[in-house]
């Protein structure tokens, strides 16, 4: 019994509402229709794939890899790191995960981000890695600090890491964001908020994880990730009724 | 009580947010230092078989706004409706392409190789098409979605049959502009919404 059946429908109900006033640029940009579901078909259910030869060996080191090696960026370091999973449990290996940031001081390498925290010339904010044979995936890199952002009158983003997973079919792609542990501006994020679900939000704040933090060098925060599965495929391959 | 199933949940979504291009698409922001090798800067190599072709278009909110921020990703056969990694595919197609909308002008442009046909689980065929997803600021989970040509025969296809609005068809259609050349708008919402996709 292979599960190389259609991907599991997804359940939205954990996922953010797509119309969500609180967070104002969506009441323009949600579709007002329902979207028209389907079973999944070979275009959802392969994908790109990447290779090590594709990524350059400090890629998944934000610390160093804006300046290739020189000099680091200022901030606490950190290590994020976990595994990507697929619905049953299982590690997906050998797929990209992304990441960006802000630095330290919570300004993005942004042309269009104007925020008055200066530019860390040591810091891009942008990092990769494929994930090893069991699915997990590691970065070293600073903790972005908070910053403000012009939606209500006075709204903060919390802490937080941009991440995109690819899995292995285009129908599993994600794009999601990490929290941290403790941040008390979480529960006043109007983004945080689309999340209806306070459970399902909780699982994207990463804890701290001292077993795995290095003594005096960085601190370490766990987050794992899991994408859509698919269905097992007994009963797959057959017109319908057979 | 019953059985646990021992199944997990898939992650929450988020917002790309307003600066996705410096995490997927540095050379974009200016910082193209950051990594030696962009991913997905071209579904094509050159030789690839069959017929190249050029879809422009732009991505339009429910204000009628051209949006500036939007990047898109594709995934396609090649084509004879092989995708990469399947027997006999075209060493020149990789099939995946990242790209965005002009920051001055809102218009993206995707060249690539049109697509072959594709056969479902049930043996029915499916016209050629590109699939599609975008992310943006205030989109909170990346929009699935698919060009079909408006110059193939869509009559069958098994997707576009499930439409029962029949003038929403279109919004899935790229209309011929020349040779080789085809004009693809994406609505979010408001007067000709795109179809998008729970699949
Ligand atoms: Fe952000």
């Amino acid at each position: 019994m292979l599960d190389d059946g259609p991907l599991i429908p997804r359940n939205r109900a954990v996922h953010p509402l797509p119309y969500d006033p609180g967070y104002k640029t969506t009441v323009t940009r949600s579709p007002n229709l329902p979207l028209l579901s389907m079973d999944s078909s070979a275009s959802e259910e392969t994908g790109p794939t990447f290779g090590h030869g594709q990524l350059g060996a400090m890629d998944n080191n934000l610390i160093l890899n804006w300046t290739r090696g020189a000099a680091p960026a200022i901030g606490e370091r950190i290590v994020m790191h976990g595994r990507v999973l697929d619905e049953r449990g299982r590690g997906v290996p050998h797929t990209l995960v992304e990441i960006w940031q802000a630095n330290a001081g919570g300004r993005y390498r942004h042309k269009k981000d104007g925020y008055l925290a200066p530019l860390d010339p040591n810091f891009g904010g942008a990092g990769r890695t494929l994930t090893d044979a069991q699915g997990n995936y590691q970065f070293l890199t600073i903790r972005p600090g908070a910053y403000p952002w012009p939606n209500r009158g006075n709204d903060w983003r919390p802490m937080h890491i941009h991440i995109s997973v690819f899995g292995h079919s285009f129908g599993q792609r994600l794009i999601t964001q990490m929290y941290f542990e403790g941040d008390p501006l979480i529960p006043l994020c109007p983004i945080a908020a689309t999340i209806k679900d306070r459970a399902q939000l909780d699982r994207l704040v990463a804890p701290l994880d001292m077993a795995n933090s290095k003594p005096l060098d960085y601190l370490a925060y766990k987050f794992d990730i899991v994408l859509r599965g698919r269905r097992q495929s007994m009963f797959e391959n057959k017109p319908e009724g057979m | 009580m019953v059985q646990q199933l021992d199944m997990l949940q898939e992650t929450p979504s988020q917002t790309a947010g307003p600066y996705v291009h410096i995490g997927l698409m540095p050379t974009y922001t200016g910082n193209g230092q950051n990594f030696d090798q962009e991913v997905g800067q071209s579904p094509i190599e050159d030789g690839a078989e069959g017929q190249i072709i050029e879809i422009t278009g732009s991505v339009y909110d429910g204000t009628g706004w051209a949006m500036r921020d939007a990047l898109i990703e594709s995934w396609q056969p090649d084509a004879q409706g092989r995708f990469p990694g399947q027997d006999g595919a075209d060493p020149k197609v990789t099939g995946y392409c990242r790209f965005a909308a002009d920051a001055e002008s809102g218009e993206f442009t995707l060249r690539t190789v049109k697509p072959g046909t594709v056969a479902l689980r049930d043996g029915r065929m499916q016209a050629p098409h590109i699939s599609l997803w975008i992310v943006a600021r205030g989109i909170n989970i990346g929009l699935h979605t698919r060009i079909y040509f408006e110059d193939e025969d869509n009559s069958a296809d098994p997707l576009l049959a499930r439409i029962e609005q029949r003038p929403r068809v279109e919004t899935l259609i790229a209309k011929k502009t020349g040779a080789g050349q085809y004009r693809f708008d994406i609505r979010l919402q408001g007067d000709g919404e795109t179809v998008f996709l729970d699949i």
